[in-house]
């Protein structure tokens, strides 16, 4: 149960570790000093993502201003610019490339994760450590034939190749969360699913996903952070009609001089359904950035 | 705490209160965007894909894009900007493998040549004898020349520059310092020691640093080549060793190091742009198109407070390059003749005046075309530097700029196909070496160590 | 979900009916193929064609140089000086990275492992520079952040009196190195705050009760039972920042000079600048089977880290 502290904070299992390394005197000044301090170095690490937040509320004039400026009047213009210059487009091609990859990314890593830990045969670890040896080769040993290929084929800027190798990208990942989360199952449930003659299918559907759904949910949540964020396919094999948001933040960033209010904005929206995300399922992120071994 | 300093890198100067600052701010939005909103999927709807350089006035052409829609209701223009190294690879490795991304793409001088020899791009004199009133005897001769393969043009131009020297008339003047009508690299090295004031935010003067054979070797090779040295002697010797070739660079990275903007080493042209219209730097050496931009008062801070002489020369009669930013159509195209459509469109006499009257006269794409030099409103605004312009560009020949006859065809590039990345490589050692990161000689060194590679290939296939 | 186990089911009775002697194993075996067969196609095949390249000699741009020759461009790697220099500024920026990230993951994570005041915000203020689209966080320090004339560190360093600073170019490894630290800081912060939280409190309260002081505690019980968490964090962030290409392509484009560049972005750089497709592709290859070799002992590593979690 230890992992429910990653919980927000009001959990009273940790009121009796925080008090550990009390002394009667000057605990309660050193306990303040000590939020005071780990406030300030939380305000200075998120100090860029603030500037950047205030930069797009702000008039070019204002945001590239030498001193900074702290005090302005909020506008909502380089929102409204962006939005009507038809970034639409861009984001609902991220969003179809992040969507899709990830429903195909579970459909397949979950029956995987399934045999390679619920019931499985020799050789899972090399198995495995296949799955994983992929995720550490440099992708851009493989973007020229990728290249290649694609435009062989005829499918550069096309968001099918997208999703094939981000589905690609994020498999292996998928592969080792699910099996953590499947080795949680404990083994007398599906024996004694089994012992009732339940069919495979109706275990699976009945017993171990419902046991699983965290789970599954975890793995998405990172699917969907990878692909949304990948920028290196995305520059190499489109250009208009499967273009992606960090691409149109890369179009952004080279306009005539710098429009860097603008370029704030675009970053804020670009960024947001990730951080969203990300803040929502804190507990599920550990978990899937440490492929499923911290629980 | 809020207060904004007179010298801030963009002081405030609000695009969006003229029509045309509206215009230009959409533009700006437009273009950076990629224009992804106007996909409205008609069937009957042909679409092609442009892949641009992002410089302004490809934006301009952007901004302008509705009205050869309006024109042209079948077909729909998607364009692709990048900046110049970026837009580059991507336009080669797409036209090089038949990507088939694209259907019009940017390309210049350096390309044209080979593309078109290895078949990778149309031959546009058929379309150009089809389509009437396109004048392509126009077209300013040494351009035409450039972009011709067997007689026959394989890109059209879109603009044309060559390279000059502007200065700030209220600095100067300020100063008391009067510029030379031909100044030479020393006179221009004195003139920048004095007019440098850091305390105020000004640097003497402003020039390319960022890595790229497209960006610090443009400039760069030119004054190589006026010290009397250079890439490749007339028997493909690599000659960036060379005493004089060295004492160029020496003075480039001195004079950019010393008196030159902030962050040199990763400056290109668009931040020089930037800086030069801000009235932040007092000498610019660098493209002639550059007049649209800083002439232009909704842009410019500096708009009609600027004198223009040529390239600053030493061994030679003149130092300017020769450069066109020219539109092709990959062979690879699925939509050629509406591909034509459009790039007639861009190129033609009548894009000039659409330009001049929705965006100012100041942001026609100079260089191409003779007939622009005689439009009234354009000689008007461009008193300052028509002239110099024309002149630059036709003294941009070999003959004035070498001190020896080179090997190759080319004044600010060798136009070998292994140019591209022998520049992109040894611009890196350079762009170091005006970073502090190494010297001058080391870095010569080891771009020397790269010419004799490409050298050796080279006379190798030469020899086959 | 039903569709997933639809699939994986009816391709297991396909299987199964095809093979009755070897039934069960095939059973047990099939949900795995399709995942393992997409993993083989979708990455083994382009690097099989990669090595392909490799020993080819084609430049995109000369159509006529596409032949055979051998092991020329990897006798070319060897010889190319830049090449070792972004192979070693590939580790480190990869050793930096981790380590620098792992410590300042430590201090953060024991600073946030009691309760106080805004804890939540706290730690969702801190994991954000991780969630943050990799390109942004390169344009946000880049410009806003590194900016000679506006930006924010130089107004920063400037109230000090310390003269501004063209950081991308002077401290160009620097400066990619500061923005990936603060990236992958969060990433090590939270696995380092799972292991806080998941030290068994009866041995701390004996700690406590046998009179150790909080050092000692923290030197001989945490940090042993930390060990871990920290070996995952260092090789999963390992994994990551050796790929590093975003950062680099947009704070330095690898300069100036190649002073920044790492392995994927000289890759890069060869393939889509130089065009020279040979070489890329045997840098690619020799890249990939050292990463085989470093993963191997890695990755023996993550397994007993992996293995004893399920203990």
């Amino acid at each position: 149960m230890t992992t429910d502290t990653l919980a927000p904070p009001a959990n009273p299992t940790d009121t009796d570790r925080t008090t550990r390394p009390a002394r009667p005197g000057g605990r309660r000044a050193r306990s303040a000093a000590l939020t005071a301090f780990t406030w300030l170095v939380a305000l200075v690490f998120f100090m860029p993502v603030l500037w950047m937040v205030l930069s797009s509320f702000k008039q070019e004039a204002d945001a590239a201003s030498n001193p900074p400026k702290f005090f302005f009047t909020p506008t909502l213009d380089q929102y409204a610019a962006i939005l009507n210059a038809g970034t639409g487009e861009y984001f609902l091609n991220s969003a179809i490339a992040t969507v899709v990859s990830t429903l195909i990314v579970l459909v397949l890593a979950v029956p995987a994760a399934y045999a390679v830990s619920i019931r499985p045969v020799g050789k899972t670890q090399d198995v495995l450590f296949f799955f994983i040896s992929t995720r550490m080769l440099p992708v851009v040993a493989v973007i020229v034939p990728i290249y290649v290929v694609a435009g062989r084929i005829g499918v550069l800027d096309n968001i099918g190749t997208l999703i094939f190798l981000y589905t690609a990208m994020n498999l292996p990942l998928a592969v080792w969360m699910m099996r953590s989360f499947f080795q949680e199952v404990p083994k007398e449930v599906l024996e004694a699913a089994q012992m009732d003659g339940a069919s495979l299918m109706t275990t699976m559907r009945t017993i171990l996903l419902p046991m699983v759904a965290p789970g599954v949910a975890a793995t998405a949540l990172l699917c969907v952070i990878f692909s949304w964020n990948e920028f290196f396919f995305a520059l190499n094999l489109t250009a208009v009609n499967a273009a992606t948001v960090p691409v149109m933040l890369v179009s952004t960033m080279t306009s005539e001089g710098l429009f860097l209010a603008q370029l704030s904005a675009a970053s804020v929206l670009a960024s947001l359904p990730v951080v969203i995300a990300g803040w929502i399922a804190q507990k599920q992120l550990v978990r899937g950035l440490s492929m499923g071994a911290i629980k | 705490m809020h207060i904004t300093s007179p010298h801030s890198a963009r002081p405030p100067e609000p695009r969006g209160r003229t029509p045309r600052a509206r215009a230009g701010a959409a533009l700006a939005a437009v273009a950076t965007l990629g224009l992804a909103g106007c996909g409205s999927a008609d069937a009957s709807e042909e679409e092609i894909v442009v892949a641009i350089v992002a410089n302004p006035q490809m934006q301009d052409a952007i901004s302008l894009q509705e009205k050869f829609e309006e024109e042209h209701p079948d077909i729909n223009v998607r364009f692709v900007s990048l900046p110049e190294n970026e837009a580059r690879a991507k336009i080669t490795a797409s036209v090089a493998t038949g990507g088939g991304e694209f259907d019009v793409v940017m390309i210049s001088n350096y390309e044209t040549p080979s593309w078109a020899e290895n078949g990778w791009i149309e031959n546009l004199q058929p379309y150009i004898d089809q389509t009437e009133g396109y004048d392509d005897d126009d077209f300013i001769s040494s351009i035409k020349s450039a972009l011709s393969y067997e007689g026959d043009m394989h890109s059209v131009p879109f603009y044309g520059e060559s390279s000059f020297l502007v200065y700030n008339k209220e600095m100067f003047e300020e100063a008391g310092i009067t510029m030379p009508e031909q100044p030479s690299w020393t006179e221009i090295q004195d003139i920048a020691a004095r007019l440098d004031d850091p305390a105020n935010d000004v640097s003497g003067i402003c020039l390319r640093g960022l890595a790229g054979w497209g960006e610090v070797m443009a400039p760069l090779t030119t004054v190589m080549n006026t010290y009397g040295g250079g890439w490749f002697d007339e028997d493909w010797n690599p000659t960036l060793t060379s005493p004089e070739t060295t004492r160029a660079v020496t003075d480039y990275v001195n004079l950019v190091q010393e008196h030159g903007q902030a962050g040199p080493a990763t400056s290109g042209y668009g931040d020089c742009i930037t800086l030069y219209s801000q009235g932040q730097t007092a000498m610019w050496y660098d493209a002639t198109a550059m007049v649209s931009t800083i002439e232009d008062p909704s842009s410019s801070n500096v708009a009609g407070q600027n004198g223009y002489v040529p390239a600053p020369t030493m061994e030679t009669d003149a130092a300017g390059w020769l450069y066109t930013w020219s539109l092709a159509i990959p062979s690879t195209s699925e939509h050629k003749d509406a591909a034509w459509e459009f790039v007639s469109w861009m190129t033609d006499k009548d894009y000039i005046q659409l330009v001049g009257e929705e965006v100012g006269w100041e942001r026609v794409p100079p260089g191409s075309r003779y007939s622009t030099y005689e439009i009234p409103e354009y000689a008007e605004v461009s008193e300052a530097y028509a002239e110099p312009t024309l002149t630059a560009m036709n003294n941009a020949t070999q003959e004035n700029t070498f001190t020896y006859p080179p090997p190759f065809e080319g004044i600010q590039f060798v136009a070998i196909p292994e140019f591209q990345d022998l520049g992109t490589r040894v611009g890196q050692q350079i762009s170091a070496a005006i970073a502090g990161q190494v010297t001058v000689e080391e870095a010569l060194e080891q771009s020397q160590a790269y010419a004799e590679d490409v050298a050796a290939v080279y006379q190798r296939q030469d020899g086959e | 979900m039903s569709t997933t186990v639809n699939t994986s089911t009816s391709a297991t009775r396909s299987a199964a009916a095809a093979q009755h002697a070897r039934k069960d194993v095939w059973l047990r075996r099939a949900p795995l193929l399709p995942a393992l067969i997409f993993t083989i196609i979708a990455t083994q095949i382009p690097f099989l064609i990669t090595i392909w390249y490799s020993l080819r000699s084609w430049n995109l741009l000369n159509p006529d140089s596409d032949v055979f020759v051998g092991f020329r461009n990897y006798i070319g790697i060897f010889t190319d000086s830049t090449f070792r220099q972004v192979a070693m500024n590939s580790v480190l920026y990869t050793l930096g990275c981790v380590l620098l990230a792992m410590l300042l993951g430590i201090g953060l994570a024991l600073l946030l492992d009691r309760k106080f005041i805004g804890q939540g915000v706290v730690r969702t203020m801190l994991i954000t520079p991780f969630l943050i689209m990799p390109v942004v966080s390169a344009i946000l320090w880049s410009i806003s952040m590194f900016n000679p004339s506006y930006g924010l560190v130089n107004w920063i360093i400037g109230l000090v009196g310390i003269s501004p600073i063209a950081w991308t170019s002077q401290f160009p490894f620097l400066s990619v190195l500061i923005a990936l630290v603060w990236q992958w800081t969060p990433f090590m912060m939270l696995l380092v705050l799972a292991g806080l939280q998941s030290q068994p409190k009866d041995v701390l309260e004996a700690a406590q009760m046998d009179g150790a002081s909080a050092l000692h505690t923290f030197f001989y019980i945490t940090i042993p039972h930390l060990r871990r968490y920290i070996e995952l964090g260092v090789l999963l962030g390992a994994i990551y920042v050796v790929n590093t290409f975003d950062q680099i392509y947009l704070m330095t484009a690898g300069g100036p000079g190649t002073q920044s560049a790492n392995l994927p972005y000289y890759i890069y750089q060869r393939a889509f600048l130089g065009f020279d497709i040979g070489q890329a592709a045997a840098m690619g290859v020799v890249v990939v089977i050292a990463t085989i070799v470093i993963a191997t002992v890695a990755l023996r590593l993550i397994f007993k880290s992996f293995m004893s979690t399920e203990q």
